[in-house]
């Protein structure tokens, strides 16, 4: 059995028109019916895998949308739905928009279209959840050997761009290497055999060549800069 | 005959969860067969669960573990002791204690989302409760038995003489089984004003032993509903079957054709077909008798 056989979606508007909500909530109706593949939007992301991001990122909400990542168990996927959630849209230019989901958390798919088709997005999502799996062995991976490599590392990018100030809203997510040091220090002061010296470098190689999947245009390049 | 009973509870453990899995599975085929909708595959619950089970469990408070692995503990405890024969008052009672161990939960993690789920599943409660409780009067007066293993060896089937409790039962399984008029405290479709009750605050593992117990329960429920058809001739139990399926699909038919009321409304509806039908049941059985 696959873990990704039963994606749940957590749906958030982070300031769309309401173009691309249609269209996901067109997702649901019998036309598409997205449940035949075990998909069910909840409401609620304590139990999601799955978060579904429509419009650009603004003041507001980029606190939400980090709420809500940082309340989703692991390991999770987010899909930015539509162009202004891929990098802004015609909103970009706006004084209150930062830009693009990618902003605020690390976006595994990005689906453009204005507004995007309910096709694109069920690929999307389809496409989401083959992620999901890859991060599913790798959480496994980094558990056992004994600290967890999920994403903070692109997030921690993200946290200190120069956008606003993380320290003063955020939870503090630490970086990938502290997050080693970290486990290294427990794994002392335990006296455990640990149980693989070598072990944090392997998923840390696996953490780097996992390109973000795009289904057709991308908005990478600002992510790489980054990096 | 101990042995036996621990036979007959061993089974139960070990298949109620498939069989309930497959129902639930099944219902969420012919919900979406209703709205016009291919709807999942027939296995899907096992799916959510195992993947339930494969994700990070982010905990609230630790005495939030306890409570849940309480219920589905207490609940599997309900269920093996009725279908290992036991005691009919004894089974509601420990269903109720599981209930309340599920609400405990709820409330233990101070969300207020789960906070409104669980003082909600008290009202449910108060509204099931009483008919629970009638149930096992009812079959004591129609066989004389608290016993489920002398229960099921009546010579005529139990609902001939306690229809009224029937109806009232299949009323409240409406609540029990989270259907819509009455899924308050765990609203099951999307984007309702509480997001998902009783169990927002629960993720990962714990949500899976929470569903793990809706599928045992659910197994109770139907065999419960069986009781009332069950004889000792053996075609009886065919009858019994066939019974439950008619009851889960007018449950399933119930829950898309009506919207969530008020809890009030709930209370209201609820005490009132108890009153009339199991009401009237036990007065003219007192009558008879």
């Amino acid at each position: 059995m696959k873990i990704s056989k039963s994606p749940w979606v957590l749906h958030y508007d982070g300031s769309s028109c309401n173009g691309c909500d249609i269209e996901v909530l067109a997702t649901m109706t019998p036309l598409y019916d997205v449940e035949r593949f075990g998909i069910i939007n909840t409401g609620n992301p304590k139990h999601a895998d799955v978060l579904l991001l429509t419009g650009g990122v603004n003041a507001q909400t980029a606190p939400v949308i980090r709420q809500l990542y940082n309340m989703m168990p692991d390991p999770k996927v987010v899909v930015a739905c539509g162009i202004c959630a891929c990098d802004g849209g015609i909103f970009k230019e706006c004084y209150n928009i930062l830009g693009g989901a990618d902003k605020v958390v690390p976006v595994d798919v990005y689906v453009p279209g204005c507004a995007v088709r309910p096709e694109a997005l069920i690929e999307g999502v389809v496409k989401a959840v083959g992620i999901l799996e890859e991060k599913k062995k790798k959480l496994k991976e980094s558990m056992k050997a004994g600290y967890c490599t999920v994403d903070y590392s692109k997030m921690a990018i993200h946290m200190t761009a120069d956008d606003y100030d993380p320290s003063t809203q955020y939870d503090a997510v630490l970086t990938e290497e502290a997050l080693r040091q970290q486990a290294e220090e427990k794994i002392k002061a335990t006296n455990k055999p640990a149980p693989k010296p070598v072990a944090p470098a392997a998923p840390a190689a696996n953490v780097a060549p996992k390109p973000a999947q795009v289904v057709a245009a991308t908005a990478d390049s600002e992510k790489g800069d980054k990096a | 005959m101990t042995l036996g009973m621990f036979i007959k509870a061993l089974i139960y453990i070990l298949l109620a969860p498939l069989i309930g899995g497959t129902l639930a599975g099944l219902d969420r085929i012919i919900s979406a067969r209703m709205q016009g909708r291919q709807g999942p595959p027939l296995f899907q619950p096992f799916y959510d669960v195992f993947k339930l089970l494969n994700k990070q469990t982010t905990v609230v408070n630790s005495i939030q573990v306890l409570f849940v692995t309480g219920y589905l503990i207490m609940t599997i405890f309900t269920g093996a002791l009725f279908f290992a024969g036991g005691d009919m008052l004894l089974v509601f009672f420990a269903l109720s204690m599981s209930e309340v161990v599920m609400v405990m939960a709820a409330f233990s993690t101070n969300g207020p989302y789960s906070i409104m789920g669980a003082q909600r599943e008290l009202l449910q409660m108060m509204c099931y409760e009483p008919m629970t409780l009638l149930v096992a009067i009812g079959f004591y007066y129609a066989n004389g038995s608290f016993m489920v293993d002398d229960l099921i060896q009546a010579k005529i089937p139990a609902i001939a003489q306690i229809p009224g409790f029937f109806i009232g039962f299949v009323f409240i399984l409406i609540i029990k089984l989270r259907k819509s008029p009455f899924d308050l405290s765990t609203s099951h479709h999307m984007h309702q004003e509480m997001v998902k009750g009783l169990t927002t605050d629960l993720s990962g593992n714990n949500l899976a032993f929470v569903e793990i117990a809706e599928w045992y329960d659910l197994v109770l429920m139907m065999g419960i509903v069986g009781m009332f058809f069950i004889t000792a001739n053996p075609i009886s139990r065919l009858w019994a079957i066939l019974a439950c399926a008619v009851v889960f699909f007018l449950e399933t038919l119930i829950d898309n054709l009506f919207p969530r009321v008020k809890y009030i409304t709930m209370l209201k509806v609820t005490w009132s077909v108890i009153l009339i039908f199991a009401g009237t049941n036990l007065l003219i059985l007192n009558v008879l008798k």
